[in-house]
């Protein structure tokens, strides 16, 4: 009872605190200064048709590299911590249940499916919606699908972890190119930026989004496998 | 308008569902509902013209994050049963690029 009381109490002041906001919101219709800016821009400085990916991977290109540092060390933290030694299941478990068929046949027919499909996503990152990090999670969703299909397969891990560590690589290196052939780290216009539309265009946001669908994709299926919990 | 009417009815559908997730006494149809709410909201960000939201917010608050609520619950199911003081140093067969 007293819980209770407590608890409706904190809400009651979340709610109030809050209570300023909700007079002063409404809808935008006209953008802000920067956004105006970002929308005038983004075309002309870096040739991307999706202004939402010229602000993740260039203007705010640093804090994007942050954010897949991040999730590398979720990963690490996940991986070490989901050991079947550190768990205390020492053997190999009893054979688990085979799927069903609905579920392999459906697992055949899509699996390349969603493997295109996340890959079409962060290809084309700088001219329809999404990037790196939606296609990474679709292609994750394949390698779901695949372990769900057949309980006692594995990840290839020496493949996993080459993918993850080149494309990580491969984004710091592109991001040291733009710092020396370009105007800063992590600018695109390291390489020709081409004509605005194109799929080869908008310098080397494609090749940074790519490394980075690659990179979350290898690391949510790592820690996918890591969960399914009977890894070495 | 007609979209307004639509974000508010899926808003009130996300409010009920997220109150009967945490109300529920089965954690599974918890976690279920709360993958649920988050299919709502992608379709809310859909509504509201941010397509690459939505598309994140299907594949892991609906997807993934669904997906490892249901491992980690099935790990404390099975750490419940067997007894986990005996752990036998083996290694471990099948380690290959089966995928």
């Amino acid at each position: 009872m007293m819980r209770k009381v407590m608890v409706m109490l904190a809400l009651a002041g979340f709610a109030f605190a809050l209570l300023p906001l909700a007079f002063t919101a409404g809808v935008v219709t006209e953008p802000g200064a920067l956004a105006s800016a970002y929308l005038q821009d983004s075309p002309k400085d870096f040739a991307a048709a999706n202004v939402v990916t010229a602000i993740v991977v260039s203007y705010r290109g640093f804090d994007t590299l942050g954010e897949v540092a991040v999730l590398f060390a979720a990963t690490a933290g996940v991986g070490a911590l989901l050991t079947r030694k550190r768990l205390g299941l020492g053997h190999a478990e009893e054979p688990k249940t085979e799927a069903t068929e609905i579920l392999m046949t459906a697992t055949g027919l899509l699996t390349g499916l969603l493997v295109m499909f996340g890959v079409y996503i962060f290809m084309h990152g700088h001219l329809t919606p999404g990037g790196g990090f939606q296609g990474g999670v679709v292609i994750a969703t394949a390698v779901l699908l695949n372990l769900l299909s057949s309980p006692r397969s594995h990840l290839a891990h020496g493949v996993m972890t080459a993918v993850e560590s080149l494309s990580g690589a491969a984004y710091v290196g592109l991001g040291l190119l733009g710092a020396f052939l370009a105007y800063g780290f992590l600018d695109p216009r390291a390489l020709p930026l081409g004509e605005l539309g194109r799929l080869v265009s908008a310098g080397a946001i494609p090749l940074i989004y790519s490394a980075i669908g690659l990179k979350v994709g290898a690391e949510l299926s790592a820690i996918l496998e890591a969960l399914k919990g009977d890894r070495a | 308008m007609l979209i307004d009417v639509a974000i508010l009815a899926i808003g009130v559908f996300m409010i009920i569902t997220a109150i009967a997730a945490m109300a529920t006494k089965s954690l599974l149809v918890s976690i279920l509902l709360s993958g649920g709410v988050s299919l709502a909201a992608s379709v809310v960000f859909l509504l509201m013209g941010a397509p690459d939201v939505a598309m994140t917010e299907a594949a892991i608050g609906s997807g993934l994050t669904t997906v490892v609520f249901l491992y980690s619950l099935a790990r404390s199911k099975q750490h419940d049963h067997e007894d986990s003081s005996e752990s036998v140093e083996k290694p471990v067969e099948g380690i290959g690029g089966a995928v």
